[in-house]
């Protein structure tokens, strides 16, 4: 191997006789630790998760599982090889002391490490009135345990549901209740569903599904107040115009909060956004300077890439999980020179009323969109959006065997309006439209990529320069 | 019995829900359900499922057998898996 001729040898020992601590134990941290074996791996390692399971899946859960065809502990992940890990389940991590290579745990134990790879992900957003949202019948959908109880709130059969925010979760949860035979209202703040995600033309055509298949769907509007019976049990919701829907089951989509609480005071570069990290997914400390022992991979990582402005993405994305744990993973056990960055384009799926909806890139950074192949009315399309003049993003409605296309576009920054004359046949022609995204100064329940390090909404900082 | 697809990869071929009906089914056009822990009697028909699908999205877990053979250390350096990577 090439550490042995020019270095001390101190990677040839990690990897003989070192300790590897991975916080997280959900996909991206399952997958980078059989990555981690597979290298050659040797020495102890320790996974962390402060849920009492061992790793499982998640889409299922607001899919299959709502729709009775799954069970929710029946989610685990496959393995791809034996790990031989020292699991520490059910217990949260709740510091980390960085000069002394220590995870803190929440019953007092501490793990010590030579890496440490930090995977800990996102959590729902919660009802932001917490007595409001201990109310019986009031439900997020995260976790394994969330999708159980949901599961059997429905098949309770409620009078009607009521599912607050039309994001990507919200609306499979809305498409499940209708299949169910549930009444099931949607309120989004957004002036329509999947806004944050893809834009108000393609939240257009979701809106229509939505009512189509009998969604009572109400946009533009907010939840105000959540009210319970004598007994505890949530009953009926206050809306911001004035209007109140009885509802038996509610259910708090409101997009997902970083699991970075436990890092403060660390001195990594972790906060709301995730935790900053460069392409080779090597943790930042809060000084902005690269750490060599800490590395981050899946949901809560922020990195920069390369096809989108070097801005720091986040993504909330399943193939994003298993790729940058891979990534993480290699480059934890690699010279410097051999380590390679995480350049994964962006991707994920939904499936809600009974339509494939799949997307490459990053749509919210375009500001253009064009349908390129079918029609937004039948619901069977391809659309790419542009951004100064280049392919961004793409996204279809079931019509994902041309995504690759699409990807293969983004990757060599084709032009926008692309040049070709016609994919299909359309009679519309090449006309770009707005692609319309909210302002994303004001807050919704969350794309599910994060765009860049500042929020327009956050307050300006000062630069102090110091001087001796 | 243990087995995840990717679903970014996932194309809609409908090959598994042919050849493995009892656990993947095609729900609309192109979106694909599945049962994550498939009863063992189908483990056949998933490693058939395994073998057609055009994309190579499905990770079906090993076997212990399968695992025991890949913790020796000689078998490290070859060890990769039959689905998703």
């Amino acid at each position: 191997m090439t550490g042995e001729g020019r270095s001390d040898g101190a990677l040839e020992r990690l990897k003989r006789e070192g300790r590897i601590v991975v916080v997280g134990a959900s996909l991206a941290g399952l997958r980078a630790a059989e990555t981690m074996r597979e290298k050659g791996f040797a020495g102890s390692l320790t996974m962390i998760g402060d849920e009492p399971y061992e790793p499982y899946d998640r889409p299922p859960l607001s899919k299959q599982v709502l729709l009775g065809n799954a069970v929710a502990d029946h989610t685990a992940l496959p393995r791809r090889r034996a790990i031989d890990a020292d699991w520490r389940l059910g217990v949260p991590a709740t510091g980390l002391d960085m000069s002394a290579r220590r995870v803190r745990l929440g019953n007092g134990d501490e793990v010590e490490y030579d890496r440490l790879l930090i995977a800990t992900g996102v959590r729902a957003r919660p009802w932001p009135n917490a007595e409001e949202g201990a109310l019986k019948g009031v439900f997020v959908l995260r976790t394994r345990d969330d999708g159980e109880g949901l599961q059997q709130a429905l098949a309770a059969g409620p009078r009607r549901v009521l599912v607050i925010g039309a994001g990507f979760t919200g609306s499979e949860i809305a498409s499940a209740c209708r299949e169910r035979g549930l009444d099931v209202t949607v309120a989004e703040r957004g002036a329509a569903p999947l806004v944050g995600a893809l834009g108000g033309v393609i939240g257009e055509v979701a809106a229509e599904m939505h009512r189509e298949h009998g969604v009572d769907l109400r946009t533009g509007v907010m939840v105000t107040g959540l009210e319970g019976d004598p007994s505890g049990r949530v009953r009926a919701a206050h809306f911001s115009d004035g209007s109140t829907v009885e509802a038996d089951v509610v259910v708090v989509g409101l997009g997902a909060q970083r699991n970075t609480e436990w890092l403060a005071g660390s001195g990594l570069g972790a906060g709301p956004r995730g935790i900053a990290c460069d392409a080779g997914c090597r943790a930042f400390d809060i000084r902005g300077i690269v750490t060599d022992d800490i590395y981050v991979a899946g949901d809560v990582a922020r990195s920069p890439h390369a096809l989108f402005g070097y801005q720091f993405l986040s993504l909330e994305h399943w193939g994003n999980a298993v790729a940058q744990a891979d990534t993480a993973a290699h480059n934890m056990l690699s010279e410097s020179a051999d380590r390679r960055p995480h350049l994964w384009v962006p991707a994920f799926w939904s499936s809600q009323f009974g339509v494939n909806i799949k997307s490459v890139g990053v749509p919210p950074m375009g500001t253009e969109i064009l349908v390129t192949q079918g029609s937004l009315g039948e619901r069977r399309f391809a659309a790419v959006y542009g951004y100064q003049g280049r392919v961004i993003a793409a996204v279809t409605f079931d019509n994902c065997r041309w995504l690759p296309f699409y990807e293969h576009q983004i990757e060599t920054t084709a032009p926008f309006p692309p040049p070709f004359a016609t994919v299909d046949r359309r009679p519309e022609g090449h006309k770009p439209l707005p692609a319309d995204f909210p302002d994303p100064s004001v807050p919704t329940h969350g794309p599910t990529i994060t765009l860049s390090g500042y929020s327009p909404a956050d307050r300006k900082m000062t630069f102090t320069p110091g001087r001796p | 019995m243990r087995l995840v697809v990717d679903l970014n990869r996932c194309q809609g071929y409908a090959q598994c829900a042919f050849l493995a009906p009892d656990v993947f089914a095609m729900h609309g056009d192109e979106s694909l359900l599945y049962n994550p822990e498939a009863a063992a009697e189908q483990r056949e028909n998933v490693e058939r499922a395994v073998a057609a699908c055009p994309v190579g999205a499905i990770l079906l877990e090993l076997t212990d057998e399968d695992m025991a053979e890949m913790a020796a250390p000689d078998a490290v350096a070859g060890a990769g898996s039959g689905g998703a990577r």
